[in-house]
């Protein structure tokens, strides 16, 4: 701080921090603590507020665990809260969503960092980077495309006789899923790779060497190794899943409900921003407890995470 | 044994990258289908009435200049936003460091419908209407971390000697900064520049539930899937994809060429 005075003075040390405080507290603090506020504040007519019925209460969060819906689990039936049950898909579907790019993405950053040929990872990188650039929307459009009845992939199938019947893709939430790992699939590829890259290949070929078979290579030295970059790929995947709205409104169907389509419909169907804001938080604390349980997991630092 | 193992690897490659740029190519092949429901299968014939209808859509149009205004008013905010912040947290260590760097980085990691929830409700108690102001407001929140965590790298780089000896020459604090700092940092806050336009374009969430009735371009697309999806859509989306295509392609012969300039 005090480098700073000397350096820039006080008008420009004063002008930093101006900046830094408005960002800090005016678009990302005081925010939140209106959003908390208001999640604890019933909904009411305009005339009404700061009125006598204006009283703090948990009403709000207590409407997510309102209107039972049975669900058939492994031959068992569960009654939860239709929101619940959201809730509950919604972070059990971005897991297995967040599995999945695991599995796509490994061999994958593994193949970059290791076994291609330097010369030709620009052309790669290139190619690779292409549908990172185009936006979320567009990439989301394009499975509704493909994956709508009368669509290319149905089309295929039926003329090259592996199918007899059009199948309906976008059903359940399988539609969803392959969506988000579609569109998410590079966040795990990106900092995986540079994780094994840092990675000396000596370390490999001495593994290899002492009689390791390949996959306990992977186990004992590549995988441990690798791990800020899965942990960082994990989060980001996770979360931009769990939080996305576009993947689950174009690509869901009538059987999903998304929790993010749940605030959505709170706010702009229903109007009701309180409880949206309720839900709102609920979000974020569930992303809070994600990120501090992989940080705790993998033994990482934010700093790590959000390189 | 290698060599199948090393088969098998370009083979998934190859699959990999078919498998991400193969919508792609159906969307832009389907702007060109004489269907009024967009699909490259069953093909109906070669059209180009799609892109004139896209170019006689008002709507999108507006959407369009909305998007580029927001965007540049991102890229004007939060630039200097991360800078400041990044120059600050250099100087600071210790748990208010930490404590600072958390928030800083949180925002990208939350749901970009909370943000754009909180940014509502925050400026809705001082009577602020929705609208495009209140989307940039949400985007900066989060899109100063890129700008902040760039500048912060290119920071760990940089000789405060040239600073003190600045001083010590009788340079004012306001030529420290202008003349040597700030040179120094040109081609982080270039960088975070780009990355705060593109990530603008780019956002949903946000946008959505900041807009009010003003649209964007993403909101369009969506909203036009939603409702009447036509091909036109995959006019824009071609568009779209060969402008960045161009873009990418431009970067990466230039970066050869300067490649090829150090090696000689």
């Amino acid at each position: 701080m005090q480098d700073l005075l000397r350096r820039y003075g006080t008008g420009l040390t004063g002008a930093f921090i101006l900046l830094t405080a408005f960002w800090l507290l005016v678009l990302i603090v005081l925010p939140n603590l209106y959003l908390l506020e208001n999640s604890f504040r019933p909904y009411l007519p305009r005339a009404d507020m700061g009125g006598p019925l204006d009283t703090y209460s948990l009403n709000n969060y207590a409407k997510i665990l309102t209107g039972d819906s049975p669900t058939e689990v492994f031959g068992f039936t569960v009654v939860l809260p239709v929101h619940v049950k959201s809730f509950v898909l919604t972070v059990g579907y971005s897991a297995f969503v967040t599995l999945i790019s695991f599995a796509l993405a490994y061999p994958l950053a593994y193949y970059l960092a290791k076994v291609v040929q330097p010369k030709s990872l620009p052309t790669l990188f290139l190619l690779l980077f292409v549908p990172l650039w185009v936006s979320e929307v567009l990439r989301s459009f394009a499975w509704f495309i493909i994956l709508s009845l009368k669509g290319p992939l149905n089309f295929t199938l039926l003329g090259l006789g592996i199918i007899d019947e059009p199948i309906r893709w976008i059903a359940g939430y399988q539609s969803i899923v392959i969506g988000l790992v579609y569109t998410y699939v590079l966040f795990m590829l990106f900092p995986i790779y540079n994780a094994i890259q840092s990675l000396d290949t000596n370390q490999i070929e001495a593994a290899e060497d002492l009689g390791s078979p390949w996959w306990r290579t992977h186990w004992r030295v590549i995988l441990p190794h690798a791990k800020p970059g899965i942990a960082s790929g994990a989060v980001m995947v996770f979360m931009l899943s769990a939080g996305s709205l576009l993947v689950p409104v174009l690509l869901g169907s009538t059987d999903s409900n998304w929790f993010t389509q749940v605030i959505q419909q709170w706010m702009f169907e229903a109007q009701d921003w309180n409880t949206g804001s309720a839900y709102a938080f609920i979000l974020l604390i569930l992303c809070t407890v994600f990120v501090s349980l992989v940080m705790r997991v993998f033994r990482v630092k934010l700093s790590d995470i959000a390189k | 044994m290698h060599k199948t193992r090393n088969f098998l690897f370009h083979l998934y490659m190859a699959l990999f990258l078919f498998y991400l740029l193969a919508p792609l190519a159906v969307m832009g092949g389907a702007a060109f289908n004489d269907s009024r429901f967009p699909s490259i299968l069953p093909w109906r014939g070669f059209t180009t009435t799609w892109f004139s209808q896209l170019l006689a859509d008002g709507r999108m149009w507006n959407a369009f200049v909305n998007t580029v205004l927001v965007a540049l008013a991102v890229v004007a905010v939060s630039v200097p936003i991360g800078t400041a912040a990044a120059i600050l947290i250099n100087s600071i260590t210790g748990r208010v460091r930490t404590v600072l760097y958390g928030l800083m980085v949180a925002p990208i990691l939350a749901p970009g419908a909370v943000i754009g929830i909180s940014t509502l409700l925050f400026w809705n108690q001082f009577s602020v209407p929705a609208g495009l102001h209140l989307s940039v407001l949400g985007q900066v929140s989060y899109i100063a971390a890129f700008v902040m965590l760039l500048v912060l790298a290119r920071l760990q780089s940089f000789d405060m000697a040239l600073e003190e000896a600045a001083l010590d020459l009788g340079a004012s604090h306001g030529m420290v900064l202008r003349r040597i700092l700030l040179p120094h940092l040109y081609p982080a806050i270039g960088a975070g520049a780009a990355i705060a336009f593109f990530q603008s374009i780019e956002n949903f969430n946000v946008t959505l539930f900041t807009r009010g009735n003003a649209d964007t371009l993403t909101v369009y697309v969506f909203s036009k899937v939603r409702t009447g999806i036509t091909p036109t859509i995959n006019a824009l989306a071609l568009i779209m994809i060969g402008v960045t295509l161009m873009g990418a392609v431009v970067y990466e012969l230039r970066r050869r060429r300067l490649e090829r300039l150090r090696g000689e």
